[in-house]
């Protein structure tokens, strides 16, 4: 147990995509549990950190004040911090918004769209909840990400390829045919 | 071009050669060095030179290789990583000028713009976004212009007419306000075929025929797979 990395992986802004194709390793499974401890992660809901981790994986872009002071949290207890999927890397579909106002974004989707439900239309603002950035930024604009796996999601392949490649010191570039951006 | 005088240039510190009034990238790739290029094709003559991913150093000064024609005694410089990383870094801006969210392009796959970032291995680009905000055009009755996806490369403005030669694309505004505009009288006669071939020149997914997005699997695609060695593909 001692010798193993430790892994931390978490989703912001994302669909958990990237996250099931990271399971989409399959049998590979096997041999990364002989080789990584996952710590914090929604695959073990594992909530804080409970110890430094050697890799962190960051799904989706950040959209509001919580995702910025994860991303953060992330940033200070991994050593190497990887962008995985089109949304973390350039803000994906919910970036869609970005050349929307805010304001304009929240009253269609609380006040005046076709699912805003009668006598409740009321934009969310309780202190408890998050609150919702201007636009959505990639995650390398908020803290220094060391390595980026492009894809919608990035295939099982390409996980794989960098994540056997770090954890044996031989990433040196990722295979050009597993590089998708789609 | 046989007829034309031969001329004598150095690539890259090499002895090289080709014939007077040849294009700079096609001189350049006669002698093995492969040249990227997004706005120019065989054919484009003067090219504009409008997206910059061809450039090379000639007499120590960075140009876009496609709106020169090569000339005796030019030094020139190609395959460098400087050149490399700068040719990257220009490709990365076309990519953060607009917004090229590749998972919901009907042109995935097919797009000059995503194969050149697999051939240059770009994973991510270096620059903020700026997620454009042009307005999107469905007035055409087989075209739509997703405006946030051109680069203005004038690929369509320059090569493509309806079959009786008349012009169907323009750009209209300047600097940051330049648009590509359709005619839209022209646009609703194009028979299919010509309809196709504008989709189909658009380097990105600025030009898309309507419904025919997403028609056939990933894998089968264009730029899916790595091109064979020595191939342009991608």
């Amino acid at each position: 147990m001692a010798d193993k990395k430790v892994v931390a992986t978490v989703s912001l802004a994302g669909c958990f995509g990237c996250h099931m194709s990271m399971l989409d390793i399959d049998l590979r499974l096997l041999d990364l549990v002989q080789l990584v401890r996952f710590d914090r992660s929604p695959l073990t809901d594992i909530k804080k950190f409970t110890e430094r981790a050697a890799i962190g994986l960051i799904e989706g872009g950040v959209c509001n004040d919580e995702n910025v002071h994860v991303l953060r949290e992330f940033r200070l207890n991994c050593d190497v911090l990887i962008s995985v999927g089109e949304c973390a890397i350039m803000g994906g579909l919910p970036a869609l918004r970005n050349d929307i106002p805010l304001r304009e974004c929240l009253e269609e989707a609380y006040l005046t769209g076709p699912t805003a439900v009668q006598g409740q239309r009321i934009i969310p603002h309780h202190v408890d909840l998050p609150k919702i950035l201007d636009r959505v930024y990639p995650c390398h604009e908020i803290v220094k990400i060391d390595y980026y796996l492009p894809g919608c999601p990035p295939s099982a392949d390409l996980i794989w390829a960098a994540l056997s490649g770090l954890l044996s010191g031989k990433l040196d570039t990722l295979p050009r045919e597993l590089v998708k951006y789609d | 071009m046989s007829d034309a005088k031969k001329v004598k240039f150095s690539l890259d510190g090499k002895e090289a050669e080709s014939h007077q009034g040849v294009n700079l990238v096609q001189a350049i790739e006669e002698n093995g060095t492969h040249v990227p290029t997004l706005c120019w094709s065989p054919g484009i003559e003067p090219c504009l030179g409008t997206c910059r991913v061809c450039t090379v150093k000639v007499n120590g000064r960075e140009t876009a290789a496609c709106a020169l024609k090569i000339e005796e005694g030019m030094k020139i410089e190609c395959d460098t990583d400087d050149l490399k990383d700068l040719r990257k870094g220009i490709l990365e801006l076309l990519f953060v000028e607009g917004n090229h969210f590749c998972p919901g392009c009907e042109k995935s796959g097919d797009c000059e713009l995503q194969g050149m970032g697999y051939r240059f291995g770009m994973t991510h680009p270096r620059f903020p976004y700026r997620f454009s905000h042009y307005e999107l055009d469905y007035r055409g009755v087989h075209l739509l212009l997703e405006r946030n996806r051109c680069i203005h490369c004038k690929r369509c403005t320059e090569l493509f007419s309806d079959d009786q030669g008349r012009k169907v694309f323009s750009f209209v505004g300047k600097g940051k306000d330049t648009r590509v505009e359709m005619n839209l009288d022209l646009e609703a006669k194009m028979p299919i075929h010509k309809c196709r071939e504008a989709a189909s020149l658009c380097p990105t997914g600025a030009i898309i025929l309507k419904g025919q997005g997403f028609d056939r699997p990933v894998g089968t695609r264009r730029f899916d797979n790595p091109p064979d060695k020595g191939s342009k593909n991608g």
